[in-house]
């Protein structure tokens, strides 16, 4: 009886109806919510490297103190006026840099030579984060960076005073680093080793994380952040990561500008 | 290029291994381990189905799941994600399906090698867990079908491999308790901390 | 109604007919989300309420289920159940969806759950099946939380992330075994439970798959047979 042509179909056609309601319903009903998690995290991690998030206040509003801007790293140059227009409208103002590196029309593959944090394809466009001062001078800049550590890329948020060579704090989003020993890198311990320390020296990038601690009569003290032990590799990807990214072909060129505008 | 397909397959095989450090497909490699030529047949199973629903899940996800997919369509606002699970165990399991019946036909030999093993595989979720990784990593075509394969042949490598030390283990004195289950746990978990020297290895 | 028999669904799973030890079901997961209490409780809630309501469910229609659809149909229920807890956790707990990731979808190549649709509920009465889905869905969380206490708790110090052992690298006095927070060490963990629970009820213990023949000292062997 239950194996007749009839009743088999009616019997899926039946379960097929209900079960996509069911999923439907609660997928179309919950997206808005999901949708605004998911940019909150993000957020969150963004305010908490400019070191000013503050859990008990929403998420949203906190960020909108922070100006966005765009700089184009093949020149150097932040986007502004008509050339950010255009730019805007092309990614509908919704623009995510990760995705641009997976399309060769939005970013530039890079040399072995050049390529010392491992990212292989660097989009044409960064996007950063400005907080002012009540008078509207910059306070800080917060800058996204990422670089390969020992089992993938760490993705992250470094934000910098405004002498542009003081860092303010750092932060990860993302990583897949050793738990207990690379992924100490979300140690709030050692986190809390960043602020203060110096990037350059003259022109050239000096920061960065050696092996082991360190010693604290050392003429260079802020220049160097000890080590994550039993993490060398780990070390050594953020290291390179800070030196990429504060080089010319990252970061280095928008600090004059921006001084010049401040 | 080839140079990055090669990394993806590299890095799939030994420094994501499906089985060894992600953990999928448990349950048959548990207990279809007792036997290499079992194993080696489940294997080529494996790397088969992860050959052809891997791809085939990447197709259905860029050109109809996604959030904009169906723009050619004239739906340019659609976004089907939350039936992605659905779509993939029904791909997977037509696929299985499909394979079963045209091996039956086509190359008998190869059907009564895998025949039993097929049906078990609709259920591995090393293939399911393949698809829903390749989602996550966001790859093109291209790099799924090199994902795929890479993600069957670590699985299947893995088995073998445990096969192998199994066979040996049989005649090894083990205390009682231990027997069986709860000493291949304890193999697989040392299997996979060597395996965990791969990690840092980057092409 | 037999109170037992919903005791007997109930309690059974948990010890004497663990999915996980026993039958070896449903241990993909159990791996990979463990080195984290929090998000194992998670993983557990998920996974027990998708048993016990798919077994509901399909214990319901079990009578108008064409058998020759039976598996698509279980298939189709059960994947239902998980995308709507997929979703639900997505929108009201992302932090930890963002860690269990891929692993609630998987739930659906869940053997437990998929196991007890096929042997349990397409034969009982709905409740007696829901309480057998509750049972299994609680067998698989014992030994889930019991892996993610002791990888948790020895591995980072930390139980639910407040901290119970104070750190070294704190200014405590427990150095932590950073080897616990591997994700291997769950196998080694799973397989000294097992070897807890068979020695408690030897019953459980697997048979060889041959007999050793008794070893022969001297003593017993004649002059003959030593060829002296």
């Amino acid at each position: 009886m239950n194996d007749s042509i009839v009743k088999t179909l009616g019997v899926a056609f039946a379960i097929c109806l209900i079960c996509s309601f069911v999923v439907s319903s609660t997928a179309v009903s919950l997206r808005d919510m999901q949708n605004e998690n998911k940019a909150n995290d993000k957020r969150m991690k963004i305010l908490q490297a400019a070191g000013i998030f503050d859990p008990s206040k929403d998420i949203k509003e906190q960020f909108e103190t922070l100006e966005p801007k765009y700089i184009d790293f093949n020149s150097g140059k932040l986007l502004t006026g008509s050339s950010l227009e255009e730019f805007l409208s092309e990614h509908k103002g919704d623009y995510d840099q990760i995705a641009a590196t997976r399309d060769s029309n939005y970013s530039k593959s890079l040399s072995t030579s050049e390529d010392i944090a491992i990212i292989k394809n660097r989009e044409n466009v960064g996007k950063f984060y400005l907080l002012r001062n009540e008078d509207n001078s910059i306070n800080k800049v917060i800058l996204p960076v990422r670089g390969y550590g020992l089992w993938g890329t760490l993705f992250g948020y470094i934000s910098i005073e405004n002498d542009f060579n003081t860092v303010a704090g750092l932060e990860f989003y993302e990583h897949k680093e050793t738990p207990g020993l690379g992924a100490e890198v979300d140690n709030p311990k050692w986190k809390a080793l960043w602020p203060g320390k110096q990037l350059y020296r003259g022109n050239e990038v000096v920061l960065e994380v050696i092996k082991g601690k360190v010693p604290e009569d050392d003429s260079n003290l802020a220049y160097k952040v000890d080590g994550l032990s039993g993490a060398t590799i780990t070390s050594r990807g953020v290291s390179n990561m800070i030196k990429y990214w504060f080089s010319d072909s990252g970061y280095a060129n928008l600090f004059s500008e921006l001084d010049y505008e401040s | 290029m080839f140079e990055h397909y090669l990394n993806i397959f590299i890095t799939t095989v030994f420094i994501e291994n499906i089985a060894l450090s992600v953990f999928l497909g448990m349950c048959t490699f548990l207990a279809i381990s007792k036997k290499i030529d079992a194993a080696i047949g489940l294997g080529i199973a494996v790397i088969v189905v992860c050959l052809i629903t891997v791809p085939l899940n990447n197709l259905i996800f860029n050109h109809v799941l996604r959030d904009g997919a169906l723009a050619w369509a004239g739906l340019p606002d659609t976004n089907l994600e939350f039936v992605e699970l659905i779509s993939y165990i029904g791909v997977i399991a037509a696929a299985v399906q499909i394979l079963e019946m045209f091996l039956d036909k086509y190359v008998p030999a190869l059907y009564n090698a895998l025949g039993v093993f097929l049906p078990l595989i609709t259920v591995n979720c090393a293939i399911l867990g393949a698809s829903l990784f390749m989602v996550e990593k966001d790859l093109m075509f291209g790099e799924s079908v090199v994902y795929g394969l890479g993600a069957g042949f670590g699985w299947a490598m893995a088995i073998v491999i445990l096969a192998g030390i199994r066979e040996k283990l049989k005649y090894s004195d083990i205390p009682e308790g231990l027997k069986g289950l709860g000493a291949t746990f304890i193999i697989v978990g040392l299997m996979s901390f060597g395996f965990m020297s791969f990690g840092g290895i980057s092409l | 109604m037999n109170l037992n028999r919903y005791k007997e669904a109930l309690f059974k799973p948990l010890i004497d007919e663990n999915p996980i030890t026993l039958q070896i079901l449903g241990i993909c997961s159990a791996l990979a989300v463990t080195n984290n209490l929090t998000v194992t409780l998670v993983m557990c809630v998920a996974l027990t309420s998708v048993c016990a309501f798919s077994n509901l469910f399909i214990s319901l229609i079990r009578n108008h289920i064409p058998s020759s659809i039976r598996i698509i149909v279980q298939m189709t229920i059960i994947a239902s159940l998980v995308i709507v807890v997929d979703e639900l956790l997505k929108a009201y707990d992302y932090e930890t969806s963002k860690k269990l990731s891929v692993f609630v979808g998987l739930i659906i190549t869940n053997c437990i759950v998929m196991g007890r649709a096929e042997a349990f509920a397409m034969k009982e009465k709905p409740l007696l099946s829901f309480f057998d889905g509750l049972g299994n869905g609680l067998g698989y969380s014992v030994i889930l939380i019991g892996v993610a206490t002791i990888r948790e708790l020895f591995g980072a110090g930390t139980l639910m992330g407040y901290e119970i052992l104070p750190l070294v690298s704190n200014g405590g006095w427990y150095m932590a075994n950073n080897l616990l927070l591997l994700p291997p060490s769950s196998f080694i963990i799973i397989g000294l439970f097992i070897w807890a629970i068979r020695s408690y009820k030897p019953s459980q213990v697997e048979e060889d798959d041959f007999a050793l023949s008794k070893h022969q000292t001297s003593e017993n062997l004649t002059k003959r047979e030593l060829n002296v």
